[in-house]
């Protein structure tokens, strides 16, 4: 049961071959064997999870459950929730219990009737690639226990790729669903900026965060969107579009697809096992009608110290709140008003968040801000630029999502532009706002291989339909880490 | 002073009278329980997103308007980054590089009598943003308290050149805006509850020299202040200068106590705001068609409303200023004049700038609250036009309307039997009677004393209860004694 995908899930359920509180108990156990190890949920509340379970039972009994009503998914720790602790992985608001329900929190659970199973860990505030800076301690690889699941969407990606969760939603800055989907053999898609809301997503960089689903498949992914997606008033940067069913284009055959190939993406920088994985599955897709047509993103080598601007510009505003002042952490000794400002923030964040916070703080400043900052916006519009030029010649663009597999933990933590690096094939895509996928392709050394697509401008149901033909045809995304049952 | 001219330029917050806040639904009412009236977004809890009310937008619509500025196409909030407890999310949500009112002017009236001139002040812009909490520093056993009522209050902030030459001319500006942001609709100008303060640049500089370096006075909230503190700040400046010493910028605070100004802070310790665009607000576009749909909804300004009183009624450059200081007094004039006829304008607006607002002000009443209506007002000037009654016999009537005494003028001279007695024949034998009893005041009249003629006026008029056409009992009294 617990390998079953949202479809296999959704019709045992409809056929009352298992409730929603046995499918539920049957995580939760799961979890509370394994995530000792694994670290993949910072909160877990049984009880509230199974007073979910039951409502969702009441509703599949009354014949008003929608298509995942009863399915227990993962919810990473930056979506606030009410009553749940929200934490965003750090110390900064390790003691914080949401009075209310982020927008996505709201319709996946109120909704499409989706049980909770918790909170899932993350880099602290989301920033981080590889969930080591989380103030709860590192997620492991599933994979490999030695290894990080990536980040910051760390939790999210170990919970399911140990199937502690069907599925699990993340959010992506610069990579943050794709890039631990990549090294955690899961199936994950970062949509247009402005198809999911943001409210209630605890901000990192308001123009680059956008959550999305992660799973096991590309129709998993599909069947969760669904409950994602849709125009929020309550959010100023969402977009009031029809709303539409992502799968459904799911099984459209591939012939015709131009496949473009950015040589920036096939160039130094890649590890040789990551490229065999990524061109074995070009001539997959080359098997399936498609064809392939170079293309160039030329400015691609400036989006990560574009990215590493703007990002840090934003979150060192976004995370001013956090000031010990309404509620989270508060230095326990401190003395002028300033001095209790400097202790809570020094004790509450955790080292790679004062950096950015550093890092954007001085981006803005007088006499920096049109050097830096201004300047990190016209290189984000030649990116922009670059895609769409790109876009008239191909429908769908790919390669891979992460420059290695998995790395080990704490290889990479003493450096952090190594640690930038790994998200080089993946900030560009947020940059331009465009939707974004990861999945999986193969291994190398054990370790699962990312390839990554990226659609045009509210191409999700098309990006999910190339990547589900490939799934039809592979059984890379079927594949389990082995010693956890 | 003869050789230092004053610099002074004003920028004013006013709280726009919407019935939500600025970025959130929380409700803007004043003097609510603290913490009361703050949701979410007012508490900057984790996650939570701005949304911009309309209403706010449309004020400043209205204000670009009736100023005659450029309402910006497209305008840009951006965020103002600073710690302060009653600033919750670390940074306030302002406008800085692109605002939604750009230049504009208004003219003003400054003093009275001969000395009296218009004089126009040009304004920067004006711009949307939000209002910080409040810190409440009593009553909390030696900490400060945090009330976020107040966060997300929408302001409009305008901003003038620095134009103004003088305290009077400041303050002249000032009661002009204050009475334009009231007439349009947009603000409530209650300054007491700080929903309209200024804050005054001021230098002092040689005439024809530079601009000398500015000190900016924050937080007026009267005009006595405003002009208090700007002529402390002018003199104590001008000290400065002529003892040697430069003048530092610097934000200043006005002391109303002591009549002072202290430095609060220098340029050294200003802040780096960091402005940059909120990524969580789209730019805000305004399309000529809700321009055109808010001038559409605008009344008549006050400025308009001035020149037709001069130029349709003939009225002074005085008195149509005077009558057009609120909506409230221009409404109730006009009305007045609906009733009294045109011809009698300018009757009508002795009655209400002088009379009226005598009582008014006896009894600490606003116009709005006159128990005397415009409708029963221009019944009495018709019938002082048309001799029905005397100016002295209206004063009784006006004073009788205001007691509830009857419902019109028309009433009272009836229900009193005040209407005035303009038979010459009548007239005629009051006359006779009062010469013929006032012998020795005829004699002295006749002996060369003005001040007997006066005397038997008196008489006639008692004779006749007061009711007498006064201009007929001195006619027929002359000729009388003439004769």
């Amino acid at each position: 049961m617990i390998h079953n995908s949202l479809k296999q899930l959704s019709q045992a359920l409809a056929a009352k071959e298992i409730s929603s509180v046995e499918l539920t108990t049957l995580y939760l156990d799961r979890i509370a064997r394994l995530n000792p190890e694994i670290n993949a949920f910072v909160t877990v509340d049984r009880d509230k999870s199974l007073q979910m379970a039951q409502d969702a039972d009441a509703r599949l009994a009354a014949g008003t459950a929608g298509p995942l009503t009863g399915i227990p998914v993962a919810q990473k720790d930056i979506f606030c929730a009410e009553g749940w602790t929200t934490t965003c992985g750090s110390k900064m608001l390790a003691n914080f219990v949401s009075p209310y329900d982020a927008t996505v929190i709201r319709k996946m659970h109120a909704e499409a009737g989706l049980v909770s199973l918790g909170k899932t860990n993350m880099d602290e505030f989301a920033m981080g690639s590889s969930n080591e800076t989380s103030y709860f301690g590192p997620v492991k690889n599933p994979w490999d226990l030695s290894r990080v699941p990536g980040g910051s969407s760390g939790g999210s990606a170990a919970a399911v790729a140990a199937r502690l969760a069907p599925a699990a939603t993340g959010t992506d800055t610069g990579g943050s669903i794709r890039q631990p989907a990549a090294l955690c053999n899961l199936t994950g898609l970062k949509p247009t900026y402005g198809v999911v809301s943001r409210y209630g997503m605890i901000a990192f960089a308001s123009s680059l965060d956008q959550a999305g689903p992660m799973a096991a498949s590309a129709e998993d992914c599909a069947l969760l969107l669904n409950t994602m997606t849709g125009f929020d008033e309550r959010d100023s940067t969402s977009l009031d579009r029809p709303a539409e069913d992502y799968a459904r284009a799911l099984d459209q055959p591939l012939a015709g697809l131009r496949i473009g190939l950015p040589r920036e993406f096939f160039g130094e920088g890649c590890s040789a096992e990551v490229m065999a994985a990524v061109q074995a599955a070009i001539r997959e897709y080359e098997k399936l009608g498609a064809t392939t047509v170079e293309v160039s993103l030329p400015n691609s080598h400036l989006s990560v110290p574009a990215y590493y601007v703007i990002a840090p510009a934003e979150a060192s505003s976004n995370l001013s709140r956090f000031d010990g002042v309404r509620y989270g952490y508060r230095a326990p000794e401190y003395g002028s008003l300033d001095d209790m400002y400097a202790k809570t923030r020094a004790q509450g964040f955790g080292a790679e968040v004062k950096r950015r916070i550093l890092i954007g703080a001085y981006v803005l400043s007088h006499g920096y801000y049109d050097a830096y900052y201004l300047q990190a916006q016209r290189i984000r519009r030649l990116i922009a630029n670059d895609f769409a030029e790109a876009f008239k010649a191909c429908d769908v663009i790919l390669g891979p999502t992460s420059p290695s597999t998995a790395f080990k933990l704490g290889e990479k933590a003493a450096d952090p532009v190594q640690m930038y690096l790994s998200d080089i094939y993946t900030i560009a895509v947020n940059l331009a706002g465009l939707p974004g996928m990861s999945i999986p392709c193969g291994f190398a050394g054990g370790l699962p291989v990312g390839l990554q697509l990226v659609g045009n401008y509210f191409a999700e149901a098309q990006l999910l339909n190339v990547a589900h033909r490939y799934q039809l045809a592979t059984d890379w995304h079927q594949r389990r880490p082995a010693g956890l049952d | 002073m003869n050789q230092w001219e004053v610099v002074i330029g004003i920028e004013t917050h006013a709280q726009l009278s919407t019935v939500s806040k600025i970025f959130s639904g929380a409700p803007t009412a004043f003097g609510a329980e603290p913490n009361t009236q703050a949701c979410a977004v007012d508490l900057a809890l984790p996650g939570v997103l701005p949304v911009l009310n309309k209403k706010a937008v449309e004020c400043a619509i209205r204000f670009g308007l009736a100023i005659g500025a450029h309402v910006a196409p497209k305008s840009v909030f951006a965020r103002k980054n600073y710690f302060y407890p009653d600033l919750p999310k670390g940074y306030q949500i302002s406008q800085f590089e692109l605002p939604v009112v750009q230049g504009g002017a208004i003219t003003v009236q400054v003093g009275s009598g001969d000395k009296a001139y218009e004089k126009t002040v040009n304004l920067t812009r004006a711009h949307l943003e939000e209002d910080a909490g409040k810190s409440l520093h009593e009553d909390f056993h030696g900490k400060s308290g945090i009330d976020l009522n107040r966060a997300g209050t929408p302001l409009l902030e305008i901003v003038t050149e620095p134009d103004m030459r003088s305290s009077d001319e400041a303050v002249a500006y000032a009661k002009a805006l204050h009475a334009l942001v009231q007439w349009i609709g947009i603000c409530d100008g209650n300054m007491q509850e700080g929903s309209f303060r200024c804050d005054a640049n001021v230098s002092v500089r040689r005439p024809g020299a530079p601009f000398g370096t500015r000190r900016e006075i924050k937080n007026l909230n009267s005009f006595r202040f405003l002009k208090e503190a700007i002529d402390f700040e002018v003199q104590w400046q001008i000290n400065e200068i002529e003892e040697g010493r430069k003048i530092q910028q610097a934000t200043v605070l006005f002391d109303p106590d002591s009549g002072e100004t202290r430095t609060m802070r220098t340029k050294e310790d200003a802040h780096d705001y960091r402005y940059f665009p909120d990524p969580d607000l789209l730019p805000l576009v305004i399309a000529d068609d809700w321009i055109a749909r808010v001038r559409g909804e605008l009344p008549e300004l006050p400025a308009q409303k001035r020149e037709r009183f001069a130029g349709e009624l003939g009225l002074s450059a005085y008195d149509a200023a005077t009558l057009t200081a609120s909506q409230e007094i221009a409404g109730f004039f006009e009305s007045t004049v609906e009733v009294a006829g045109t011809a009698n304008a300018k009757p009508c607006a002795n009655w209400v700038m002088v009379d009226l607002a005598a009582r008014l002000n006896k009894e600490g009443r606003d116009i709005g609250q006159s128990p005397v209506s415009p409708a029963q007002l221009g019944g009495l000037v018709r019938r002082i036009a048309d001799n029905t009654i005397s100016n002295n016999i209206a004063k009784k009537v006006f004073e009788a309307l205001w007691n509830g005494e009857g419902a019109s003028a028309d009433e009272i001279i009836d229900k009193q039997g005040l209407k005035q007695i303009t038979d010459s024949g009548a007239i005629e034998a009051l006359v006779d009677e009062v010469i013929a009893a006032n012998a020795a005041n005829v004699a002295e009249y006749r002996a060369g004393k003005e001040k007997a003629f006066n005397a038997l006026v008196g008489q006639v008029m008692k004779a006749a209860k007061g009711k007498a056409n006064p201009q007929q009992v001195n006619e027929l009294l002359k000729k009388k004694l003439a004769g």
